[in-house]
Formats: C-alpha cells, structure tokens, sequence
C-alpha cells in the first residue's frame, strides 16, 4: 500500500463550495506547498477554511483569502492577520470565532465519533450565544459540536509511504487532530521514506488516518 | 498623586507578580507586560512557561533568519528555544493542561475587570475583530489567573469597575489584579487592596478604581 501521490491528484479533490482544514498555527505548522498547490493549480472557490488563523501574512492561505475563495472562515485568532480581519469587519467573508481550545476538542470530537464536547470556555460571553447549556454535578458547561472537513491538509516532517507521520517540536499543534476529521486527509511532508524506516515509537500520527502523502518539495 | 512613566510602571507590576511564584510552577504568561515577569524570578525559583501553542519549558528568543521554517515559536509566532526538561504537544494537550486545572498560574492583561473577578481583554466592539484566541480557555482552568496591566487606560479611564462593560473574557475567573498602585485580590466580598505602592494613598488609589476598595485591617501592606 503506497499512499503517495503527486500534489496535482491531492489537489483535485478539493471541489468548489467544500469545507476545507488546513493545519498550523502562527508561523508553526502550516502546510504552504499544499496550499500553494491549491491557490495557483486550481479555481477552487466557496470554500470554507477552517484554520486556526487564517494564515499569517505573506502566506498562501492568506493569499488565496485575499483572492476570496473563501466564503467562510471557522478560526479562533484574526490579530495577527490584516487580511482576515478587513474581510470579517468588512462583511466580506462569513466567519465563525472559536476559543482556540474547543476549536482543538470539536475537530477531535469529530475525528472520535463523539457527538461533541461540553467545555466551561465561553460561559457567559458571547459564545455561548445559541448554544445549549448543561450543567453537570453542579457546574455549567456549553455543548460544542463536533466540526468536520471534505478535505484537510496537514503538514509533517517525515512521512512513510503507509501514511505514518513524524511531527516536530510545536508544528503538531491542530495537524494531528485534522488528521482524523475529514473524509480525505493529505498530508505534506519534507522527507518521505519506505514502511519500516520510522520506528513505530516515533510515529505521531497513525497512518490510519492519512488518505495520503505528498513531498513539500515536488515542483508542479 | 506620584507620577510614574510607562517602564516603572511594568517594571512595578511584574517585579510583584514575581514574587507570587514558587519554584516548579508550570505558568502561561500572556504577550506583552506579562511575559517580562519571567525576567524577575527570585533566586531559586525555577518555573516551566507553557504555550499554548503547544509547549512546555519554552526559552529565550532566538533571531530570525531568512527563509526559516519553525518548529518551536511562542504563542505569538516568534521563535524561540526550549528548555531542558521542556516538552511538546499538540492543541488538545496544551488547552488540556489549561482548561483542565494543571497549570499554576496564568497571568494575563486586561481591559476591564471587576470588583466580581469578571474579565474582558479580547474585544472592544467596532474596533477590528482580533478573536479571542487562548484566552477563554486559558482563564477558566488555571489555578489562579493573575491580571497584569497599568491601573487606568490611556488618557486615565478607570479599567477596574464595578461591572465589566465590554465583552467578556470569562466570569468570575480573576483571583489577583497587580497594578502600579497596589495589589488586589478578588474575595466573595468584594476586591480587597492587599498591598499598596508606598508612594500613594488609599484614598488616591479609589479615585481611580471604579470598584469599591476595601481595606484589611491595619491597611494595606507596603506593594516594596
């Protein structure tokens, strides 16, 4: 079973108006040869981006926000991106804020089968808005549901040709979550090597959630 | 009242909140004034900074250079090292170790708090939506949640009310606010100046604070 293919065959199943996961956070993590496949080798558009931030500035996802391909942003921090932020106050882009950590547990919940998640983030602020509440021995808690992607692009360091990953350092951060909750999962990585050259201590995340591999080098 | 410029003001807040660490305590500071404190340890208390990005243990800053990839940057994106003994994680770990009780301390700012321990430091409506980020889950799970900011805004609008006006960060979730003017801490009374700067009076410091004081017995004790 060999899971690695050519960014043109990954890209391709990215359709118009499909809600798309992108990994990373900040500088840390970000699948940019992914995107950058994407934003220059398609017109993919419609879609909604769930990530963390929208990018930072200078990078393709914020690029292909500024093309407004995206019709929705799921994300937690829009500080550090003009971008982002000229879109959403601007009313050009629908958007949907998530404390960062129930945006962590609700794409989990999604990968885990579980029908969401009860967190005391947000009680009494604005993001309870519209929510149910629960109180459970005694303390209130907001259901989150659970959130789900057509396709997500991770990013990892070292990847086997089953699909197992090597992550380093903070650039885990939502890569591994990602990788559980969307119906096709490809991940980048900069090194790609044989079944059996990562020792099964090493691995990440499990090849079982990865539909497929692409090299962050290939040229296309 | 005294008149104190920007970087003894920081100086007298993070110094105090220094203080209130002990060694081994596993702490998230927030960007800004509050991420100094860990410039002023005292000697022999050693902490782990969490971030929540997905860290334990994180160090100094290290330059950038062109065309870089990170693997190990602060909460902010810049990057940085890791200490012995750090660790790393992905999201769900690190808003674990925060919404689940485990970290010590966070110290954060504010731009409004109250007399009942409600924050607000992610919005104010009509100025650019930032998100909130960590912020929501980093106050409502760590042991105590200290805020660090200058006692009034710019131009002197008082930022310790008796009721938060902008959105909120969470409720109820302030145990400690440190000032340049005092040190206060939130009780089911209501907010107690525990300590104060020595070159103000109680009285000056109500003028500015919104929030009704009160005095432990035998007044405040000196902030230095």
């Amino acid at each position: 079973m060999n899971k690695v293919i050519s960014k043109k065959e990954a890209i391709s199943h990215v359709k118009n108006g499909m809600s798309l996961m992108v990994g990373g956070f900040n500088t840390s993590g970000d699948p940019n040869e992914l995107v950058e496949a994407l934003r220059t080798k398609t017109d993919v558009k419609n879609l909604t981006l769930i990530n963390i931030d929208a990018g930072v500035e200078g990078s393709p996802l914020t690029t292909m926000l500024a093309e407004r391909r995206f019709k929705k942003v799921i994300g937690s921090f829009f500080g550090a991106n003009k971008e982002i932020q000229k879109q959403a106050d601007g009313g050009m882009v629908e958007y949907e804020l998530v404390p960062q950590g129930t945006f962590a547990e609700r794409i989990r919940a999604a990968g885990a089968g579980l029908g969401g998640v009860l967190t005391p983030t947000g009680v009494g602020t604005v993001v309870e808005e519209g929510k149910q509440k629960l109180e459970i021995d005694g303390k209130e808690y907001l259901l989150e549901k659970p959130l789900r992607g057509d396709v997500a692009f991770i990013r990892a360091e070292i990847a086997d040709e089953a699909g197992n990953l090597v992550m380093v350092g903070n650039a885990r951060n939502t890569n591994t979550v990602m990788a559980m909750a969307a119906d096709y999962v490809v991940a980048q990585a900069k090194k790609i090597v044989k079944v059996g050259e990562i020792d099964p201590q090493d691995v990440t995340v499990a090849g079982i959630f990865v539909d497929a591999v692409v090299w962050a080098g290939e040229e296309i | 009242m005294i008149e104190m410029d920007k970087s003894t003001k920081r100086e007298t807040i993070v110094k105090r909140i220094a203080k209130e660490f002990e060694d081994g305590y596993y702490v998230n500071l927030g960007v800004g004034m509050p991420s100094l404190v860990a410039n002023y340890l005292p000697e022999g208390v050693n902490i782990l900074l969490h971030g929540e990005n997905g860290m334990l243990g994180m160090g100094e800053h290290v330059p950038v250079e062109e065309g870089e990839e990170f693997n190990c940057v602060d909460a902010g994106g810049a990057p940085v090292k890791v200490i012995p003994g750090g660790a790393f994680f992905d999201s769900c770990t690190a808003f674990a170790m925060a919404r689940g009780g485990h970290l010590d301390c966070t110290v954060l700012g504010a731009l409004e708090v109250d007399q009942e321990g409600n924050l607000a430091n992610w919005w104010i409506p009509g100025v650019r939506m930032p998100g909130m980020g960590g912020a929501m889950d980093l106050v409502v799970g760590a042991k105590r949640v200290i805020v660090a900011m200058e006692h009034t805004a710019k131009g002197g609008a008082v930022k310790i009310l008796k009721k938060c006006g902008l959105p909120l960060t969470a409720v109820g979730c302030v145990d400690t606010i440190v000032t340049e003017l005092g040190f206060f801490k939130v009780s089911p009374e209501g907010l107690v100046i525990e300590e104060i700067n020595p070159n103000v009076t109680v009285e000056e410091v109500q003028a500015v604070t919104e929030a009704e004081l009160i005095v432990p017995e035998g007044g405040p004790k000196p902030m230095f």
